[in-house]
């Protein structure tokens, strides 16, 4: 399984370990820290499903949400197998973190579909 | 200034112990002593029967590394003066199995050295009246830094995954390999992949960078491991999601 | 590991390995908690559909989602959260050029360099995103 899979896995990891580093901070900071405390005005609820619905934002979100669970699911998987010296689980694990991470994409993917 | 110091050493005497058991000697305390001027004290006047490396006292064998109050240093190379105060821990490098008192076995290395191919890989040579192979500085410059690799180990200790997963071919393995890789006159960069891609060879690597750290040398073996992975992952893009820009 | 890995004799000694092994120093500790940012990097992601589907919603759902967002607690989590994912970014973005090397003219590019790009990146990124949703 190693050599087919490794390369691929590390390229989404990589990918999304990037997004991740660019774009969450500024997200966080404002969605969930400066606008709940009145600091900025978040478009209207109208406003803000008009912007969602631009297949531009759609596309930057899939893109974004998809490669941070599988940056996530990479590196928590080897913090489990290496930190917890789990080598007999290591097919379990692998199992468990990618697995949620394709779910996590699928659900994503069409959530953003279905968007009205 | 003490006019003395503490080393506690961990002694192993296969033939009269079953596991490591500490002590401790009191040496000379001089500023311009290494650590292994203290052990050579030991050796000299104290306890001849302390077995521990050393060649060259000047940082180039590589035979003289411990870790000395944990942390991985080759001890011809750290004075005594710069380590805090109060006893000086000295034990053998961790993560290899130790033969006696401060030595350790590095065959495991030596095999996954040779694995990696570290020399001059030619699919055919060059006949001598052709004349040597050339090189300009530019193109020595892009190996140089790995080429400082002194064999001593100490990237070794300092990772976590070699120590958890002996199978991993580990740091400065994988520098040399990276060594010959960019060395212009080696064809040998296939043959180098086909071994490193596999889990135990750059995949076992999560980076956590010590290897680099403790280099006596500044070879950054983190670094070589990391451009491994961007490099076959190129690769593997090139030949799996455009299987028409097959290499 | 396979116990029968590496053969060595039996009188050799070898240390076991601690459960705890990454509080052993300093360097593998940071190492740990620069890992386990991802864990705070997944729940951004999984908040930011949870977002998403509560502006599909009804407004009033969506008044409610916010509304748990305004709660103390929350917003104490999600400081929290920032904080790691700061760790994260800055962590990234000063180990990218170990793995890239980029070339300009036949010269490499100092590593200083490619950090700096990649914090001029950020920063764009960060404006253009704030922009975006403060600023329409």
């Amino acid at each position: 399984m190693r050599r087919s899979q490794e390369p691929g896995l590390w390229a989404l990891f990589s990918a999304g370990g990037m997004l991740a580093a660019l774009v969450l901070p500024v997200l966080v900071a404002v969605l969930w820290i400066a606008a709940p405390l009145g600091w900025v005005e978040l478009p209207t609820h109208a406003n803000l499903r008009a912007l969602i619905g631009h297949p531009l934002t759609r596309l930057v979100l899939f893109a974004v949400v998809s490669l941070a669970l599988f940056h996530w699911a990479h590196r928590f998987r080897y913090t489990l197998y290496d930190g917890l010296q789990l080598y007999h689980l290591n097919q379990l694990i692998a199992i468990i973190t990618y697995g949620t991470a394709t779910v996590g994409t699928m659900v994503t993917g069409y959530a953003l579909v279905v968007f009205p | 200034m003490p006019d003395t110091v503490t080393l506690e050493v961990q002694r192993y005497r296969p033939e009269e112990e079953t596991g490591p058991a500490w002590q401790r000697y009191e040496v000379p305390f001089r500023p311009e002593w290494m650590v292994l001027d203290a052990l050579n004290y030991i050796k000299d006047h104290l306890d001849g029967t302390l077995s521990y490396r050393w060649a060259c006292r000047m940082g180039v064998c590589g035979s003289c590394g411990m870790l000395v109050n944990g942390e991985p240093v080759l001890t011809c190379a750290t004075y005594l003066e710069e380590l805090p105060h109060g006893s000086i821990r000295v034990e053998p490098l961790r993560g290899f199995p130790v033969i006696r008192d401060l030595i350790f076995d590095l065959t495991d290395f030596l095999n996954k050295l040779k694995r990696v191919s570290p020399w001059l890989v030619r699919k055919k040579e060059q006949p001598v009246a052709d004349g040597e192979y050339r090189q300009t500085p530019d193109q020595l410059a892009e190996y140089k830094q790995y080429s400082m690799c002194i064999n001593c180990m100490l990237c070794y200790s300092a990772c976590p995954i070699y120590e958890l997963e002996p199978e991993f071919i580990g740091p400065a393995a994988i520098a040399l390999a990276q060594r010959y890789n960019h060395d212009s006159r080696d064809e040998g960069v296939q043959a180098r992949m086909d071994v490193l891609s596999q889990h135990d060879g750059i995949w076992a690597c999560t980076f956590v960078g010590e290897c680099s750290a403790v280099c006596p040398t500044n070879v950054d073996p983190a670094a070589a491991i990391q451009r491994y992975k961007l490099s076959a992952t190129l690769d593997w893009v090139k030949s799996t999601v455009l299987p028409w820009g097959k290499r | 590991m396979n116990p029968d890995y590496r053969p060595y004799h039996p009188k050799w000694h070898r240390t076991p390995i601690p459960i705890f092994w990454w509080v052993r120093k300093r360097a593998y500790l940071k190492f740990t908690a620069r890992e386990l940012t991802s864990l705070f990097v997944a729940y951004s992601a999984v908040l930011l559909m949870v977002h998403v589907r509560a502006a599909g919603g009804s407004e009033e759902a969506y008044e409610r989602f916010i509304s748990w967002l305004q709660s103390p607690l929350v917003v104490a989590l999600h400081v929290v959260v920032f904080i790691a994912l700061l760790c994260h970014t800055v962590t990234w973005l000063n180990l990218a050029p170990k793995a890239m090397v980029i070339r300009l003219g036949g010269r490499r590019l100092p590593d200083a360099a490619i950090v700096l790009g990649h914090y001029a990146a950020w920063l764009s990124v960060s404006g253009l995103l704030a922009w975006v949703l403060v600023g329409t």
